[in-house]
């Protein structure tokens, strides 16, 4: 009995680490996000989404993400179809190349982007000297995609690699002994197969996507508003955190939704609990 | 006779530069249980790949029923295979496991549901049919994967060490119910172990290899009676291997003792290998016997002892029933006719026969 407190004992700076870190800054904001100024209970905060600023912001982070989450997807399939079927060794080095970015700073690298998208970055020097007109790439929706596209991808690229270099040869031999076809393979073996994979890269990118501020910030130039920096603003500038924690809840509410219905679709995978 | 079904000619393929099968000639007939056996990396797996169209050779061809089937994919071959580790798809029950291949080839559902009940049936699972692959024990999963293929109806089943990853009795409980499948379906097996026991107890023909050559084709008994070389007689069972000369016809001398065997034709005074079953040499009391040796060791294996006998500088292994203690004085005589003599290895051909190298 008292070995088995002790070895509990062991999990106690994860557990202080919980509350301090992840329950109480919860709490607090279901308690600033349920009442007003002097501390009685409302729910006017939460029901402020429906504004048509805060609507509108919430229905282009919904649009955006949705569409950063459908070019990884896009991406990421082929790749790590190619990448699979690469050899061992260099494998393993292509997958190094794709996680080598996620080691720099995430804000070094955005930062990086405003200044190659800008009026006088690379792309528009390069189409000045080639006599073509300017395009005004930085602080565009498209910008902002992107800029999430680069950051997210990886996230998408692993969970699928994984899922599919799982797959055993014999079992594609397998497919094809039994008379299946390179396309019945694709779509009777492989794609059932990394469904998981999937699911959980559409999870890890689609969530940060709907809740990214900083890329909208520093490559939507202040002209992109994504619920995100509503959230920020409200925080930050005009000090509300009533509101702010408000609009918090309701983005948490699409969060845990989003994850629930990917979790529902993929219960009966292996490794696709991402809560 | 039986009619021909496959014929593999000339066949050779390597691996980053590595010959794993040189110039191998091959034929199979139809309804034969037909054993490729040999140590790892002997070129087995890679014939059997082969004939599946996993693989393609670097040159040679591979003819099905008359017809070149060299270039053909795997889909388009009469053939099913068994794989190692059963490769069955874990996101399907048993039920589409089994009717993967018959819906592929389009067959209506009421014969797909007949064939599923058929095959769980031959394969002793009835009622399997909603359980999942995870369900099952490793030699379940074997049978389904047997069932998964036979369904199809190939005219050969390629099974590829199906029974390596099951523990001794199941894998001779498994091996009795091939031997079953095989008589019932009455379809071509290629089967492909390093366990000669098993090549002995199932198969109609046993094709030894090593190093990418086929050492010798014949039945088990022609086999493991009359193994054309020492790797052969090494593989498969125990044996004495020993440096001899045939002296003249019926004449080999051995440790320095000259004693009669049955075998003619070698020449006179012809270096010679000289194998002998350890089943075969009969210890008794000198002054009986042509050797005379010292018990080594001694160890109860059940059935019979399995005992090492010092005799003119050479360790004798001898199997018998009867029981002699370490260091009792033992002559050691075989008869004539259990004498094996070969030739020694002479072309690179075979090289591949030294023993002792897997």
């Amino acid at each position: 009995m008292t070995t088995k407190w002790k070895r509990q004992l062991l999990a106690g700076p994860y557990i202080i680490w919980m509350i301090g870190f992840i329950l109480l800054p919860i709490l607090m904001i279901l308690f600033y996000g349920m009442t007003d100024s002097s501390g009685s209970f409302t729910l006017h905060h939460m029901i402020a989404i429906a504004e048509p600023i805060h609507r509108k912001a919430l229905l282009l982070s919904l649009k955006l993400a949705l569409i950063c989450t459908g070019i990884c997807l896009l991406l990421s399939y082929p790749l790590a179809m190619i990448l699979n079927g690469m050899h061992l060794k260099r494998q393993s080095f292509v997958v190094f190349i794709f996680v080598l970015p996620m080691w720099m700073n995430f804000m070094l690298r955005i930062l990086a982007w405003q200044l190659l998208l800008s009026n006088n970055g690379i792309f528009n020097t390069l189409l000045d000297s080639l006599g073509l007109p300017k395009l005004q790439l930085l602080n565009t929706p498209s910008a902002v995609v992107f800029g999430m596209v680069y950051d997210f991808l990886p996230f998408m690229i692993l969970p699928i690699y994984n899922a599919m270099s799982r797959i055993g040869r014999d079992i594609i031999d397998a497919a094809r002994d039994l008379g299946a076809n390179s396309l019945q393979v694709f779509v009777k073996i492989i794609l059932p197969l990394t469904v998981t994979g999937v699911l959980s890269g559409i999870v890890m990118v689609f969530v940060p996507a709907l809740t990214s501020f900083v890329i909208s910030d520093l490559l939507g130039g202040g002209k992109v508003l994504l619920i995100g920096n509503v959230i920020e603003q409200e925080f930050m500038q005009s000090m509300d955190w009533n509101m702010g924690s408000g609009l918090s809840i309701v983005l948490m509410g699409f969060v845990i939704a989003s994850m629930a219905f990917m979790n529902v679709r993929g219960a009966d995978g292996e490794g696709t609990a991402v809560w | 006779m039986a009619k021909e079904l496959i014929h593999m000619s000339h066949i050779s393929k390597s691996y980053d530069g590595t010959l794993v099968l040189d110039d191998l000639e091959l034929r199979i007939k139809e309804n034969e249980f037909l054993t490729l056996l040999g140590p790892s990396g002997c070129g087995k797996t890679t014939t059997l790949r082969l004939l599946g169209g996993f693989e393609l050779p670097d040159s040679g061809q591979v003819f099905f029923d008359g017809s070149d089937i060299t270039s053909l994919p795997p889909n388009e071959r009469k053939l099913n295979t068994v794989f190692q580790k059963y490769a069955l798809f874990s996101h399907m029950s048993i039920a589409e496991n089994i009717a993967f291949g018959l819906k592929i080839s389009k067959k209506s559902k009421s014969y797909i549901d007949s064939k599923i009940k058929y095959a769980l049936k031959l394969v002793n699972l009835d009622g399997y049919e909603k359980r999942s692959v995870d369900s099952l024990s490793g030699g379940q999963q074997q049978r389904i994967a047997i069932a998964r293929a036979i369904v199809n109806e190939p005219k050969v089943l390629l099974l590829d060490e199906p029974l390596g990853a099951l523990d001794l009795k199941l894998r001779q409980d498994m091996q009795y119910e091939l031997i079953r499948l095989k008589e019932e379906l009455g379809i071509t097996f290629v089967y492909v172990t390093h366990d000669q026991e098993e090549a002995l107890t199932m198969s109609d023909s046993i094709v030894v290899m090593n190093q990418g050559y086929i050492q010798q084709i014949g039945t088990p008994e022609d086999i493991y009676n009359e193994p054309c070389n020492a790797f052969v007689a090494d593989f498969i069972g125990d044996s004495n291997i020993i440096d001899g000369i045939m002296i003249e016809d019926k004449l080999v001398e051995i440790l320095g003792v000259k004693i009669p065997c049955v075998d003619t034709g070698f020449g006179q005074r012809q270096p010679v290998d000289v194998v002998i079953r350890p089943e075969d040499v009969e210890l008794s009391d000198p002054p009986d016997g042509f050797m005379e040796g010292n018990v080594a060791s001694i160890i109860f294996k059940g059935v019979h002892y399995e005992i090492e006998v010092h005799a003119n500088g050479y360790d004798w292994l001898v199997h018998t029933t009867k029981m002699f203690p370490v260091g009792t004085h033992v002559g050691l005589s075989v008869i004539p006719f259990n004498i094996q003599i070969m030739n020694k290895p002479e072309s690179s051909d075979e090289k591949a026969v030294e023993t002792g190298d897997y």
